[in-house]
């Protein structure tokens, strides 16, 4: 009898690529961090699934933040965007069903938030939350307006550049991820904490979505694209096919 | 040189930060009428089989306060230790429990809770048993990329004890960190401490 080899589970998240848990000049992660070395295992079905969401559960407006909230006949102020892109795993496959969920300051940089301390107004038809499901091909999009940057207290003079909070439930429990998508050309990019808790640049311009005038929707908005990368399922050559996919 | 294969980056992560209710827990902070339910907010659709629980607790920081502005979400298996999940192979399902939940830790107690059932047992790829646990994902401004750990039941001592991920920690004194502790009539307390003397252990995978 023959060994079979098993190739289950995900590919082993690259530690490098992503931040350390302890970035001082992040001030917050530092009584936040774990000390301890992670724990690592062999994985099993817990972190090799997750649940499943039907298109069924989403209203006609959850990827519209122009809309969702707005009284109706108005939207929310500030430049249109459409932000669209695909989720793929490492291998480059899109992925299906992966719910994406996003949340976002307004034009003025303000947080609908008990917590926030920002002075800018906020705007009456705009609540700062959507969400979709991706297509057969892994494809999303959201309409929104350009979120403003913002300050916030970590150095005295620390700004947060325009970003939208995107969080991802994949195929798998290994799989989750939250993050932020950050608008090409911006300045401040270079400059903030959070972002600074990445070390390779090349990983943070991943997370930098390109300004695509070519798509531009004519008197409406323009389009940002940005792809996001979840962990790759391993794949198993079985009986003259591929499992795993 | 060597050959060259493409292999995707995964996403890097970025912290959750302050306002991850907004786009999370939309009702819970005040964005209503947006989504009829917040998404994990309800894990039983129905009457579900097998015993029920509550699972709540606080999340302490490195300085030993409470954070209030964590987010943690669960997932298990039923009662009879299968997921309601497309890789389930192994049975059907409950169909009236989800598995997954999601509470954001209230913004002034610090405390999470989920109702849920007691998780039956799921084997390991060579058939050993496992004692029954709960995943558990905690993400929070603070923490960069978010952390995974698990709750045990300290009153599964026989499992535990055969348990391959907790015969495998190395640290014994830090056991008791995974253990979800028994308070009566169904309720288990798991704190979860991200830094210090009893920080939890959190997992790589
Ligand atoms: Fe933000």
């Amino acid at each position: 009898m023959t060994d079979p080899i098993r190739r289950n589970g995900y590919l082993v998240r690259d530690r490098d690529w992503q931040p350390d848990a302890l970035t001082p000049a992040y001030k917050t992660s530092v009584a936040r961090s774990p000390r301890n070395a992670l724990l690592s295992f062999p994985t099993g079905l817990a972190e090799h699934s997750a649940p499943v969401f039907g298109h069924d559960m989403l209203g006609p407006l959850d990827n519209d933040l122009i809309l969702n909230f707005a009284q109706p006949g108005e939207m929310a102020l500030g430049p249109r965007i459409l932000v669209k892109g695909r989720v793929l795993d490492q291998y480059g496959r899109g992925m299906p069903g992966v719910l994406v969920e996003a949340w976002q300051a307004n034009s003025g940089g303000r947080y609908r938030h008990r917590n926030e301390g920002y002075r800018a107004p906020l705007d009456p038809n705009f609540g700062g939350c959507g969400r979709t499901i991706t297509g057969p091909d892994g494809s999303y999009e959201f309409r929104t307006v350009l979120p403003g940057p913002y300050p916030w207290p970590n150095g005295m003079a620390d700004w947060r550049p325009a970003h939208i909070h995107f969080s991802l439930m994949g195929h798998a429990f290994a799989q989750r991820l939250i993050t932020q998508m950050y608008f090409e050309g911006d300045p401040m990019i270079w400059q903030c904490p959070i972002i600074g808790s990445i070390d390779d640049r090349q990983a943070i311009e991943t997370l930098v979505a390109s300004l695509d005038m070519g798509e531009t929707l004519p008197m409406d908005a323009r389009v940002y694209t940005f792809d996001m990368v979840l962990r790759g399922r391993r794949q198993t050559f079985f009986e003259n096919r591929w499992e795993g996919l | 040189m060597v050959q060259k294969h493409a292999l995707l980056k995964e996403t890097p992560s970025q912290t959750a930060g302050p306002y991850v209710h907004i786009g999370l827990t939309p009702n819970v902070s005040g964005i209503g009428g947006v989504y009829a339910e917040d998404p994990g907010a309800t894990m039983k659709t129905g009457p579900v089989q097998g015993p029920e629980i509550s699972l709540s607790g606080h999340v302490y920081d490195g300085t030993g306060a409470v954070v209030r502005d964590a987010l943690v979400e669960i997932w298990q298996p039923d009662a009879a230790g299968l997921f309601n999940a497309a890789e389930e192979t192994r049975g059907t399902p409950d169909p009236n429990f989800t598995g997954w939940g999601r509470c954001a830790t209230d913004l002034d107690s610090g405390l999470y809770s989920f109702d849920t059932v007691k998780p039956g047992r799921v084997p390991v790829a060579d058939g050993r048993l496992q004692a029954p646990f709960i995943t558990v994902w905690i993400v929070a401004r603070g923490i960069n990329i978010g952390l995974h750990t698990r709750a045990y039941f300290a009153d599964e001592e026989a499992a535990n004890a055969e348990d391959p991920l907790l015969t495998r920690i190395e640290h014994r004194a830090r056991v008791p960190t995974l253990m979800a502790q028994p308070e009566g009539d169904g309720k288990y307390r798991f704190d979860i401490v991200l830094q210090g003397d009893n920080e939890t252990i959190f997992l790589d995978m």
